[in-house]
């Protein structure tokens, strides 16, 4: 394809193909009967044809026109990944409508922010709890008209004036068929690339979320150039159990699987997730990086508890692994024999543990949002699975660099997706600008500014720097995160976290120094990993926080600090960012408490402010500090937890030798 | 309210039918101790009826009476409008009463469907032959059963334990699966015996909502014997009130609540 048919084509969009329910009309003619969606229910796969889903959105989008919907209204979809919710999106993009997907276990009062911002008229439901949450923040809504759910469980003995049920929706849509279907013709045609295909709602790591408007054109033309990128096919499979409201999850499960055509599938519960994810075996697959952690957590949690033989062969083999594994998945030379070990380790072992992961058939596989732990990026490579990272936002509608197979490592985020442009300013904080870049903040053009000049290049907001041997991009921390230490080094509180966070038994940790002497650090443990290592060292323990004040778990952690802060002394330029003294929390952060974002990213401000007496009892000496807490719980009562918080001090690396060559 | 035949509406808005299921002048004995005197109750279609009672009141007894397993030396059961006779459980069981234990009486070493699955066994009627070979009306009908089991799976949220052997399930799970095997009977009449028996309170809370949605979604008639008062009272439509075997109350929750003889059960009056 010459320059000028590329032009061309991106001006009349891919194909001609403007939008959502256009790529839903062309992959109906050309593979309508195969699998659009699967969902578990009552133990069995389920699945719709691109045919079969191309009817129920057609009836919904009848139904919603039935109800009153008009072009430019706004429509809440909130609930759990079905394929009932994937419909609603469309169908709301159908009849000229915008969805605006929203997280599932957000709490009223967050909801009735996202609602009351965007002017939501309609929203789609998911159960009773979240029919419930609304009718309790309806109040504040004037706008606010129909509420329709999928499960009506319940929900029977509600007032049911402006409560439908979504089945009956689509039955009236397709009783009112000849009645609407012009009029649903008409708006379909209206579409074109430059109409709003979705608004998300960003987590919002400082102050309230902010409304993200992407075009069709936004999401068309990144699924497409992405999907490239990586070799997408019609085959795929993906798991869509990520929140809905979250761009990534839009991006794969609606702008890549219409584009190529795959399959999306969902989990029939939280819980059941990891059953489903092993009988999907999905070939492209996303997860953060808390979701690998957690996985191997539970991997070696697991280990330690397996018999003598399986563990030393699972010692030998990983070990192997690590010296091999990720070389021969790079089509690097290794050497025959050691070939042959990592076979005979496949078949013994990585192929049976990727097995129980489900990632026996991951084709591509990417981690983003947050930086991964560098050894628990190479575990998974190492097994052979093809893991990558990308680095991205919801502004840039994901995708802003990724890292091309056999180009991996775990310190990069890789090289800048077609279409992109890559800029670091003096301050060193990274600018991009593509095709995927948003059209504006709703109803707030202050932000758009500050963010998007009028060139097109959007502010990241992150720190880093491209590397000049490979020319990929790394990530140090949130621009706005890294500070100087009272002595001018550098601080970069997440590249200590990180390292932390690797091992298992720590859940989270918060590192504190931005304009101080020295570095201080907020520690989670993690239940899983630190109860299962109290049971088989017959700890008693009676409560979360009585086993995170215990001693042998503050020796263990203190192990793990000074561990940490060894590596962290091997750095040139963050080797002031060492960790003195740390403390154990008495409660996991949580974002009910608004101590973290909904995608669970830590509000280091709002952490700060909250535990201002013990970050103060951190610096001054103290070795133990009594604080009481606000905690939320999650029917939305408050309560508070006292506690008395032993401080340790940490051994620290000299760094003299390096001080002296700057 | 009691004198209306037709039934009654709860007070949030339920209609209850007619009357299921009636106890007349019921008198239980074993050897000389008297378990049960002279009480008579009845049960109507749809409500939810609590059976409560201080420690030995006879409230586990009169659960056996009604399920079929104890025979009254006096007095009569009433079901559907006719005195029942002597029965085997089986018998019981497929006149429509399904039931819960209060020391959870599972198989251990099954999975939690296979558990729920033996809920439908008294449904299901191919000869042992076509079993054995798994052909033609044996396969359709576990085809089906499955299906009901899988429903109520659903229903109960136990999804993600559903191939997991119920021994190593915790104990607020056992109770949970035990009701699903009940549901699976598809019963008219639940009989559920003390169903919040050690629980703490958020599984009792999880119990309450499942109890309340399956009277709601089915539209079950539910007879249950609980200690916990609080429960009771938001639970229950009507509460028959024992006390060392005898009926010492009867009504909605408020009326019983206010009833002396009941205060002086639980809280204990000076006998002179």
């Amino acid at each position: 394809m010459g320059r000028k048919d590329k032009l061309v084509q991106m001006q009349t969009g891919a194909d001609g193909l403007l939008s959502i329910p256009a790529l839903l009309e062309r992959n109906v003619e050309k593979f309508g009967k195969s699998p659009a969606y699967r969902e578990k229910e009552f133990g069995i796969w389920q699945s719709w044809s691109w045919i079969e889903t191309s009817k129920e959105v057609e009836a919904l989008a009848l139904g919603l026109i039935n109800l009153g919907v008009s072009e430019g209204d706004f429509i809440a979809v909130i609930g759990r990944n079905r394929p009932y919710l994937y419909w609603s999106i469309v169908a709301a993009q159908m009849v000229g409508a915008v969805p605006v997907p929203m997280y599932h276990d957000a709490n009223a009062e967050e909801m009735a922010f996202v609602m009351g911002h965007c002017g939501a008229r309609f929203a789609i439901v998911a159960d009773q709890e979240q029919v419930d949450k609304v009718i309790e923040v309806q109040d504040q809504l004037h706008q606010f008209e129909h509420l329709i759910y999928l499960d009506p469980r319940g929900l029977r003995k509600y007032d049911h004036s402006h409560l439908h049920e979504f089945t009956h929706v689509q039955d009236q849509g397709r009783a009112a068929h000849d009645e609407f279907i012009e009029d649903l013709k008409a708006r379909r045609a209206k579409l074109d690339y430059d109409s709003t295909c979705v608004m998300l709602y960003t987590s919002g790591t400082t102050g309230r979320p902010k409304g993200v408007v992407l075009s069709n054109r936004n999401i068309i033309e990144t699924a497409k150039s992405s999907s490239e990128f990586d070799d997408l096919r019609r085959g795929d499979e993906v798991l869509a159990y990520l929140p809905m409201a979250w761009v990534g999850d839009f991006i794969f499960s609606i702008g890549q699987a219409y584009w190529t055509g795959f399959c999306v599938n969902c989990p029939e519960s939280a819980e059941t997730l990891m059953a489903d994810l092993r009988e999907i075996g999905p070939t492209y697959y996303f997860a953060p990086p808390r979701v690998f952690e957690t996985q191997l957590t539970s991997v070696m949690i697991r280990m330690e508890d397996a018999g003598k033989l399986k563990k030393r062969m699972f010692d030998y083999y990983m070990e192997h692994a690590r010296k091999v594994g990720m070389d021969i998945l790079d089509g690097n030379p290794v050497g025959v024999w050691d070939r042959w070990k990592y076979s005979l380790g496949n078949l013994f072992v990585y192929g049976p543990l990727k097995n129980m992961l489900g990632f026996s058939r991951v084709r591509v596989g990417y981690t983003a949002g947050e930086a991964i732990g560098p050894e628990i990026f190479s575990f998974y490579r190492s097994l052979g699975i093809n893991l990558k990272q990308l680095y991205g936002q919801t502004e840039a509608t994901v995708f802003i660099t990724a890292q091309p197979d056999g180009q991996v490592r775990a310190d990069t985020v890789g090289v800048t997706c077609p279409g992109v442009e890559l800029r670091i300013a003096d301050s060193g904080e990274v600018f991009y600008r593509s095709p995927g870049v948003f059209v504006e903040y709703f109803n707030n053009p202050e932000s758009t500014a500050d963010t998007k000049d009028s060139e097109g290049w959007v502010a990241t907001g992150d720190a880093g720097f491209i590397e000049e041997s490979s020319g990929h991009l790394r990530i140090i921390d949130r621009a706005k995160d890294v500070g100087k230490m009272a002595s001018g080094a550098m601080f970069a509180p997440k590249y200590v976290e990180n390292k932390l966070k690797f091992y298992p038994d720590i859940l989270e940790a918060v590192v504190f120094g931005n304009g101080r002497e020295n570095c201080v650090a907020f520690i989670n443990i993690d239940l899983t990993a630190v109860g299962n290592w109290a049971e088989r060292n017959n700890i008693a323990y009676a409560s979360y926080q009585e086993l995170a004040g215990h001693p042998r778990v503050l020796d263990t952690i203190q192990e793990h600090v000074e561990a940490v802060n060894q590596s962290v002394a091997e750095d040139s330029m963050l080797s002031g960012c060492q960790i003195h003294r740390f403390v154990v929390l008495h409660k996991e952060l949580d974002a009910d408490d608004g101590e973290m974002t909904r995608t669970r990213k830590v509000r280091r401000r709002i952490v700060e402010e909250k535990f201002a007496d013990i970050i103060g009892a951190l610096y001054d000496g103290s070795s133990q500090i009594s604080t009481v807490t606000e905690v939320t719980y999650e029917d939305g009562r408050k309560g508070s937890i006292s506690a008395t918080l032993d401080i340790r001090d940490a051994a620290l690396v000299a760094v003299t030798q390096k001080m002296a060559a700057e | 309210m009691k004198d209306m035949d037709e039934g009654y509406i709860t007070e949030d808005g339920r209609k209850i039918g007619g009357v299921v299921m009636e106890m007349k002048n019921i008198t239980l004995r074993f050897g000389g101790v008297v378990a049960i005197k002279d009480i008579s109750f009845d049960i109507r279609e749809g409500e939810v009826r609590a059976i409560i009672g201080p420690n030995g009141a006879g409230k586990s007894s009169m659960l056996n009476v009604i399920s079929g397993f104890y025979v009254p030396q006096e007095g009569e059961v009433w079901f559907h409008g006719a005195a029942r006779p002597k029965m085997r459980p089986y018998e019981v069981a497929q006149q429509g009463i399904a039931r819960t234990f209060q020391n959870i009486a599972l198989f251990e070493g099954m999975s939690v469907l296979d558990n729920v699955m033996t809920g439908r066994l008294t449904q299901m009627k191919a000869g042992l032959f076509s079993q054995a070979i798994w052909k033609g009306k044996a396969e359709a009908e576990e085809t089906a059963n499955r299906e009901i089991a899988e429903k109520i799976i659903d229903f109960l949220e136990i999804q993600a334990i559903r191939k997991t052997p119920v021994g190593r399930l915790p104990y607020g799970l056992k109770k949970r699966v035990e009701l699903a095997r009940a549901l699976a009977a598809e019963p008219k009449l639940l009989l559920l015996d003390e169903p919040m028996a050690g629980m703490n309170v958020e599984e009792k809370e999880d119990m309450s909502r499942f109890i309340l949605d399956v009277n709601d979604e089915f539209g079950t008639t539910i007879a249950l014997i609980e200690h916990d008062m609080g429960v009771v009272m938001d639970l229950s439509d009507r509460v028959v009130v024992m006390d060392y075997g005898k009926k010492i109350g009867d009504g909605t929750p408020d009326e019983v609540r206010n009833n002396q003889d009941v205060i002086d059960a639980y809280l204990g009056v000076a006998h002179d």
